[in-house]
């Protein structure tokens, strides 16, 4: 049926968010062990940041799609869950810098350890946020596959 | 950086002074740090009599004093660099090698030798006054008075073990032998007749210190120990200067205004084996307070401003240390205690941060040639005079604490000619040193120097005549460019249209090729649009001479700046170089054009002013420069709103610099002609560096959060700078990440790699070295008002970019309420009524007060926007002492100069006013006044002011024909006149821009600018400095 289907879509694509975000984020612990040598993990440091610039945009997209197929299906209750992260992530994309393009990020700042440190949090946050709901999620997909 | 491979092939290596040939006349203190070793010590004092010359005299200082000087050096260095195998030592000095080691039976010796070499300093007040004070907390125990005696620099070699009592020891805080400055700023408060005269001082102590220290040296050591060294015991002594620190110290006994913070320092000395933390215990058990802890209750202060400039604190580090340490002009940090923790750094809330100046004109810099640099494997750090050396091979980083190997070619000292010295080598004896780097530093061939010229030429650029003065300052200086044969020199001009000028060899004269498709910006010919400099002078200097006059018949209004800078971007980006833009409005057509966005009613308010950039434009623009090592100078001539806030992004994050001169006109208003001659010839000969890179490394557990300036930031420590000039500052934030425990000192590094107008590839390094503190008390000690002041600028000008401008200057009134309060509660046990303020930051509410006053900060109507814009550009480029002049300008009295204390430059005799408080209170009628603001002089003429001063220094009859903008002192053949041309002439060699000197008097229309500035008193929108105290009080005390 139907609604099983979107169900395991979004399971897929919710495990493809986790492990875009698990990219995006500019730190991982190994590179936080890896105190020896400080300018690798520098180097590192920057071209994770790269990758996140480009990243922001399908990831924002993609969570945008999610919301609308929930939707569709009349989850309410899943769609509750997601709504603040995509008043978020509407808040953060109408704030951003003066830009001609689109994007997310100023080069010129982004190097600011606040902004840095605060862009990590937010990364954290919300790997932690898609692994819960890719949980419920597979929790609702074997409920329905149970139940049916 | 490239990484340097590590090369361990013994080459050759060559050391070489550096004349700098910009030299500014007062950096004759930066001989101290920079030219000179160990045996210099005496060298350092007297810096402007005797040109330092490293190679030769200094290092071959005679073969005695060498020997003993080496021994001296590796164990006064609380950072154990002894030279390896050369003494055999007890135990109890194992952290250092110690030449004298003082058995208690010399201490009684001893302590009659040091007192009696006080005689000569003349000042036994000041002494009898600190024995008095000192003698008996060093009675009891012996290991503490240690420091003491350290401190003394009688005896800057005694290990902790020796025990001996000095009471003289006291003095050491006053000075570090290695800073005339500091001495300067003790002689001066102190003393009622200022003496002034540095190098005369200077000589005067050479003297003393000279005579009292062999006198301690004919004490005979009778202990075996001392046997062994015996040969250098007696030359040792001449590193001692006690009768140096007693001339030095007269400042004491003035007590009010002396700078006694700095006596006081009683923490330990950063000796990692030595364990002298119990010092500051046993201090704070004392009921004497130390003056420097004293603290001050500002209600009750009135004459707070010290008359002379004020000084950069010392840090306490032990004076072998200090004394190659960084100079504070180049490298300063606003806490030269660093708190040891974050918490504690957010419990003393003061901000944590550097602010440098870099490429600063030094008149002496060891430059060093050598096939490899040492640097640390790990981090890179390049080697400094604070690493240790463990034993001749080895030596461990002072940032991450590495043990790296010393290299073969490093064991030979170049400059003393001796194997196996690689402490004496000149990188481990100047904090300030520049290397010549090898091939591996290159990641292209070094670029010629390229200089491109862009003029804005339309209707209204015409009118203002800049055109003229810039193509004559121009034909003038094109020979002082710096470069060499390889120079390149192309320039473009626009209006709504693209003018290139094809300079092609084998033209009879310019050929000029206009583009008027600006929608898509083509080169033509850029073969021949940027030429070399000397093969085609002619018909560059046709060029010149004729293009004032080409566009005299522009009726064309619009303004293509954009589509021009896209052009000069192309032209530029094969080689990198340097892009001088001339702009007088807004820009209109084409990308990056712009809207008024100035609403002259709404100044008032300070929520909705424009001061983030309208469009990205401009920065992604320079961002593409940067990346191809183009940098960009805006030079703004405008009359009208012309949106800097958006153009002054091309400057900043593409290293330039922006130059502001509102409502040009050539003959409407001469003063902006004038300064922007003198600042343009500044311009165009200073020093420059291109594809520059800088570098900031601090020790493991520190870690830099923000940086400010015009740059942009290619990672978290990583600047990239495509030219540097030697008119920029920059400020750093820093943090405490872990906690520096078992640190005792911390080190600071900034490395700059540049290429040369030589085309040389060189590497700048300055490295600072700051002791770590456990206590808040000891935080506040070492404060440095100004650098705290700089970097709150800094931090300002971003808030009130990101938030707004209230909410900055609320952050800057804040910054003040929250570090009092924290210094009240935690700090002060007896709560006394006032607003108390540690000694160090007795100035912080004054200063602060001269922020919210300045114009970048200050609310009401009467300041443009792009007044305002700009000003906030050059807190952020400035060095700090230009800052600082600019925040709170200096006020003297000048109708009545005398010789009395005054300085002697090259047979010019320079008078010393003292400094007096921004109040009109100060201003008397039968005066004149001199306010030097940084950028701008006004002397205020009194009306009763003395016929003498009329007629012999301003040439004119009588004070009602003082002419109503006069803007030049005659020059006379009056000794009146001579002082005051010679005393301004002498603030304005000082710095790199051209300050107008407005002679003013009460009816004169620039009288409110002048009150402006005087900023302890109230003005029509903002509290006096009385009124601010009061409410700093009722804030701090809630």
């Amino acid at each position: 049926n139907i609604f099983k289907f979107v169900q395991f879509k979004f399971l897929l694509c919710s495990y493809l968010i986790t492990f875009d975000e698990l990219k995006t984020d500019y730190k991982n612990p190994i590179d936080q062990c890896n105190t020896l040598n400080p300018t690798v993990e520098k180097v590192k440091k920057i071209k994770r940041v790269k990758i996140a610039l480009k990243l922001v945009l399908p990831e924002y997209l993609i969570h945008a799609f999610f919301c609308v197929m929930f939707l569709c299906a009349a989850e309410w209750l899943t769609l509750g869950l997601n709504m603040p992260l995509l008043a978020y992530h509407i808040w953060r994309y109408m704030s951003r810098p003066v830009m001609s393009g689109p994007g997310l990020y100023d080069p010129t700042t982004i190097m600011n350890a606040d902004i840095l440190a605060y862009c990590q949090k937010e990364g954290w946050c919300k790997l932690a946020f898609y692994l819960l709901s890719f949980f419920y999620y597979l929790y609702g997909m074997i409920y329905v596959l149970v139940s049916s | 950086v490239p990484d340097g491979a590590e090369n361990t092939a013994p080459g050759g290596a060559g050391y070489s002074p550096v004349q700098n040939s910009l030299m500014h006349s007062s950096q004759m203190l930066d001989g101290q740090g920079f030219g000179s070793t160990v045996p210099g010590l005496y060298s350092h004092q007297i810096p402007t009599k005797v040109p330092v010359h490293p190679s030769s005299g200094q290092y071959n200082f005679g073969g005695s004093q060498n020997v003993s000087l080496l021994s001296n050096q590796g164990s006064g260095q609380t950072l154990n660099r002894p030279p390896a195998g050369l003494i055999s030592m007890a135990p109890l000095q194992h952290t250092s090698s110690v030449p004298q080691m003082l058995p208690p039976s010399q201490n009684s010796a001893a302590i009659p030798s040091s007192s009696s070499s006080f005689v000569p300093g003349a000042y036994p007040p000041a002494l009898s006054n600190w024995q008095y004070g000192q003698t008996p907390m060093s009675q009891p125990t012996g290991s503490q008075t240690n420091h003491f005696a350290h401190v003394a620099g009688t005896l800057p070699t005694q290990p902790l073990s020796s025990g001996s009592t000095n009471p003289a020891t006291s003095y050491q805080y006053t000075v570090s032998p290695g800073g005339p400055p500091l001495q300067n700023s003790y002689m001066k408060p102190g003393k009622k007749d200022k003496v002034n005269i540095r190098t005369l001082v200077q000589w005067h102590m050479f003297g003393l210190s000279y005579t009292s220290g062999y006198k301690t040296t004919t004490y005979p050591s009778p202990v075996p120990q001392n046997l062994k060294m015996g040969r250098n015991v007696g030359y040792s002594y001449p590193t001692l200067p006690p009768g140096y620190q007693n001339a030095s110290s007269p400042g004491a006994p003035g007590m009010q205004s002396s700078p006694l913070q700095y006596q006081a320092g009683p923490q330990p000395f950063p000796q990692p084996a030595l364990g002298t933390n119990h010092i500051t215990g046993s201090m704070s058990g004392l009921s004497l307070q130390p003056e420097g802890l004293r603290s001050i209750n500002l209600l009750q202060e009135r004459n707070i401003l010290p008359t002379t400039p004020l000084q950069a604190p010392v840090p306490n580090l032990h004076e072998e240390i200090q004394k190659l340490n960084c100079n504070p002009e180049l490298f300063r940090c606003t806490l030269t205690n660093i708190p040891q923790t974050q918490a504690l750094l957010n419990k003393a809330k003061l901000p944590l941060g550097l602010l440098l100046h870099p490429f600063k004109d030094l008149s002496q810099l060891p430059v060093v040639t050598s096939s490899t640099i040492v640097r640390c494997r790990s981090c890179r750090t390049y080697i400094n005079p604070f690493v240790s050396f463990l034993d001749q091979r080895r030596w461990k980083c002072n940032l991450c604490y590495r043990v790296n190997d010393v290299p073969e070619e490093f064991m030979y000292n170049p400059v003393t000619r001796v194997y196996g010295e690689p402490h004496k080598r000149p990188e481990v004896q100047n904090a300030t040193i520049e290397f010549m780097a090898p091939s591996e530093y290159m990641l292209r061939p070094p670029q010629p120097p390229v200089y491109l010229f862009v003029f804005d030429v339309s209707h209204n650029a015409i009118e203002t005549g800049y055109l003229t003065t810039v193509s004559k300052t121009l034909l003038d200086n094109l020979d002082l460019l710096p470069g060499n044969t390889r120079t390149k020199i192309g320039f473009i001009t626009f209006d709504s249209t693209i003018h290139f000028y094809s300079l092609q060899e084998g033209l009879s004269q310019p050929q000029m090729l206009i583009v008027s498709d600006i929608e898509d910006v083509f080169i033509p010919m850029p073969e021949n649009l940027l030429v070399n400099l000397n093969e085609n002078k002619e018909l560059i200097q046709d060029l010149l001479r004729t293009l004032p006059q080409m566009f005299t018949k522009s009726l064309e209004t619009q303004s293509a700046l954009g589509p021009a800078l896209q052009a000069a971007f192309k032209l530029m980006s094969p080689t990198g170089g340097r892009i001088s833009v001339f702009q007088t409005q807004l820009p209109s057509v084409g990308v990056g054009s712009l809207k008024s966005r100035e609403e002259p009613n709404q100044r008032a308010s300070a929520k909705d002013i424009h001061l983030t950039p309208s469009t990205d434009f401009y920065k992604k623009l320079a961002l593409d420069c940067s990346g191809q090592q183009v940098a960009v100078d805006l030079f703004l001539l405008s009359g009208q709103y012309s949106d800097l806030a958006s153009l002054g992004c091309i400057s900043r994050y593409s290293a330039g610099s922006v130059y502001y001169y509102q409502s040009y006109h050539h003959q409407h208003n001469p003063v902006q002609v004038e300064k922007l001659q003198k600042e343009l010839k500044r311009y165009l000969t200073r020093k420059i560096g291109f594809e520059a890179v800088m570098r900031i490394r601090c020790t493991k557990g520190l870690s830099i959060h923000t940086f400010h300036g015009n740059f942009f930031v290619r990672s978290t420590d990583l600047l990239s700078l495509p030219n540097v000039n030697p008119d920029a500052g920059y400020a750093v934030q820093m943090s405490v990440e872990e906690s520096l425990t078992d640190m005792p000192v911390v080190s600071f590094q900034s490395a700059l790699l540049y290429t040369s107008s030589k085309g040389e590839r060189r590497i700048r390094v300055h490295t600072m070295c700051l002791p770590v503190v456990t206590t808040l008390n000891d935080v506040y000690l070492g404060a440095d008002v100004q650098a705290i002041t700089g970097l709150l600028a800094n931090m300002a000008v971003d808030r009130s970019v990101s938030a707004s401008l209230s909410d900055a200057r609320d952050a800057l009134v804040n910054a003040v309420i929250d570090s009092l309060s924290a210094y009240r509660s935690s700090v002060l046990s007896i709560q006394q009524p006032g607003l108390m303020a540690p000694y160090s930051l007795r100035l912080f509410p004054l200063h602060v007060l001269a922020l919210l006053k300045q114009k970048a900060f200050q609310t009401g109507t009467n300041i443009r926007l792009d007044e305002r814009i700009f000003t906030m550009c050059q807190v952020k480029n400035q060095p700090l002492i230009f800052l600082m002049l600019m925040t709170h300008p200096n006020l003297y009295r000048v109708d009545n100069l005398t010789d009395e204390g005054a300085l002697n430059i090259n047979d010019r005799t320079i008078p010393q006013p003292p400094i007096l408080q921004l109040s009109v209170e100060k201003l008397s009628r039968d005066g004149a006044y001199l306010m030097d603001a940084g950028s701008v002089m006004f002397m205020w003429v009194g009306k009763n002011c003395g016929q003498n001063f009329v007629s012999q220094v301003l040439g004119v009859p009588s004070y009602v024909s003082i002419p109503q903008n006069m803007t030049h002192l005659p020059e006379l053949e009056t000794a009146e006149s001579t002082r005051t041309i010679a005393f301004i002439s002498w603030l304005r060699e000082q710095r790199p821009f051209f300050p107008i000197l407005h002679i003013i008097r009460d009816e004169s229309p620039l009288k409110s600018s002048f009150l402006q500035n005087m900023i302890e008193d109230r003005t029509e929108s903002a509290l006096s400095y009385y009124e601010f105290l009061l409410h700093i009080q009722q804030q701090v005390n809630k």
